[in-house]
């Protein structure tokens, strides 16, 4: 039998299902709420329960909303002409902070990955596709991650997209801010030479 | 004496799992040591110094740090990226059917040099090359050839007798080629034509310059795809997750009257 309280080793128990989080800081953070004030439990519990409740998918982009159509898609100010194609929810807020995109965009939730099974049945192809049928979009920027099965689903998304007549687009690859030429891989530097740009 | 704490080696890159926020597991398949698990710390990170050289489909020369559970690579060149098969979506394809047949044939730490060789030139030919079909039969041929699965072609496997220039039986239970009489026999024997035969006898012997050659007819490249894969499938007892990728590619090139491949 537990020597613990059976509410706090409950507690123990869901917390540590969390990643990153062992069983010992489990321990901690249930401590931790156990001293702090009933206020500051409730609002945590509270959080938690609406964030299952209220959060839902957009019916357009498929980002995590409140609210449906989610604020982006339902924004008059922006350019509905553009999609930029991201692999998850958390994609878009990086490129939010630009403040250089005033497109709208499309979340994939995944990447192909031939070689754990995973096709493009299983992301929002479909949906993205349906989205270009009425022929108000212009231009489709891929922005999925620049790694094998990023690449995969955007050679993927070219071919099926550029028969359509809409222009496709993909994130300029370089070098990062900050990085050493002497320590980028072939790949990169290939194509930071063939991006490169006049400088003026 | 111990094992040096350092080492150095080239490896091909097979798959990687991301481990955290910003590490990846790995494995590769190397010349002298075989299949072996290592993590890159931070390859992840944008602008980390691994980065590019340690993703899949990629030649480099790797330094590890051995460590307690699991190897740890601290320095990495790449040697060839492979960049033409990895900017076509076919060539990007077969790239990861072939990477997995060698990741679900292989045991971790076990040496096989020639299958390293194998590996690295199918990846150069198809990096270079557009007669990819012949180059992933010859790989899946020599790939079984290395692993100890070479299907016996000369004689019939169960009665022993030279095989005569006649439609003969494939048998993946038996491991090679049967004559019509002892194919009667035996109920899991596929028809295999005469060219077949004559080009799987002519793979077992020859290089790969000499094996892409041969010019391969629609139906003589589908027959020794299906008796190929037939015997990969029953040696590995498992599905080939890749292939299930390789038909959806397929049916996207039904439609797109330009592609030639199947």
């Amino acid at each position: 039998m537990s020597s613990l309280a059976e509410p706090v080793a409950k507690l123990v128990r869901e917390l540590s299902k969390l990643p990153g989080i062992g069983p010992k800081s489990a321990q901690r953070l249930t401590y931790y709420l156990l001293r702090s004030p009933d206020e500051e439990a409730k609002t945590l519990a509270e959080a938690i329960l609406a964030l299952k409740e209220k959060i839902s998918l957009c019916s357009i982009c498929f980002n995590i909303t409140d609210c449906d159509p989610c604020p982006i898609c339902q924004d008059k100010k922006r350019d509905y002409s553009i999609i930029c194609v991201v692999e998850k929810p958390s994609d878009i807020m990086p490129l939010e902070r630009t403040g250089k995109y005033n497109g709208v965009y499309h979340v994939l939730h995944g990447t192909i990955n031939p070689a754990e099974g995973r096709g493009p049945e299983e992301l929002k192809i479909k949906e993205l596709l349906s989205r270009l049928q009425n022929g108000a979009v212009k231009e489709v920027i891929l922005a999925t991650n620049p790694n094998i099965e990023g690449e995969t689903t955007a050679l993927y998304l070219q071919r099926l997209i550029v028969p359509l007549g809409i222009r496709v687009s993909r994130l300029a690859r370089g070098l990062p801010f900050g990085a050493e030429l002497e320590y980028a891989d072939d790949m990169t530097l290939s194509q930071a030479l063939e991006g490169r740009q006049v400088f003026q | 004496m111990s094992s040096p704490r350092n080492y150095q080696t080239q490896a091909i890159i097979l798959k990687q799992i991301k481990l955290g926020e910003f590490d990846k597991l790995l494995a590769i398949y190397t010349p002298e040591f075989g299949k072996l698990q290592a993590l890159a710390k931070g390859a992840c990170r944008p602008g980390s110094k691994l980065g590019g050289n340690v993703e899949p489909l990629t030649h480099s020369l790797l330094f590890l740090a051995r460590g307690r559970k699991l190897d740890i690579i601290t320095q990495s060149q790449t040697i060839d990226g492979f960049l033409g098969l990895k900017s076509d979506l076919w060539r990007l394809s077969y790239g990861f059917y072939i990477l997995e047949l060698i990741d679900l044939f292989t045991m971790e730490n076990s040496v096989n040099r020639p299958l390293f060789d194998l590996l690295l030139e199918t990846l150069h030919r198809l990096n270079e090359a557009d007669n990819d079909q012949i180059i992933l039969r010859y790989f899946e041929f020599n790939l079984l050839c290395h692993l100890g699965y070479r299907p016996q072609l000369k004689r019939c496997v169960i009665c022993n007798s030279y095989l005569k220039a006649q439609a003969n039986f494939f048998s993946c239970r038996q491991g090679g080629v049967l004559c019509p009489l002892c194919a009667q026999k035996e109920t899991a024997a596929h028809p295999l034509s005469v060219d077949a035969l004559k080009v799987l006898r002519l793979w077992e012997s020859c290089d790969y310059t000499m094996a892409v050659r041969v010019k391969l007819k629609p139906e003589l490249s589908w027959e020794l795809r299906q008796v190929l894969q037939d015997y990969i499938k029953y040696h590995l007892q498992q599905e080939v997750k890749s292939m299930r990728w390789l038909e959806e590619l397929k049916k996207l090139s039904l439609v797109d009257s330009n592609s030639s491949r199947h």
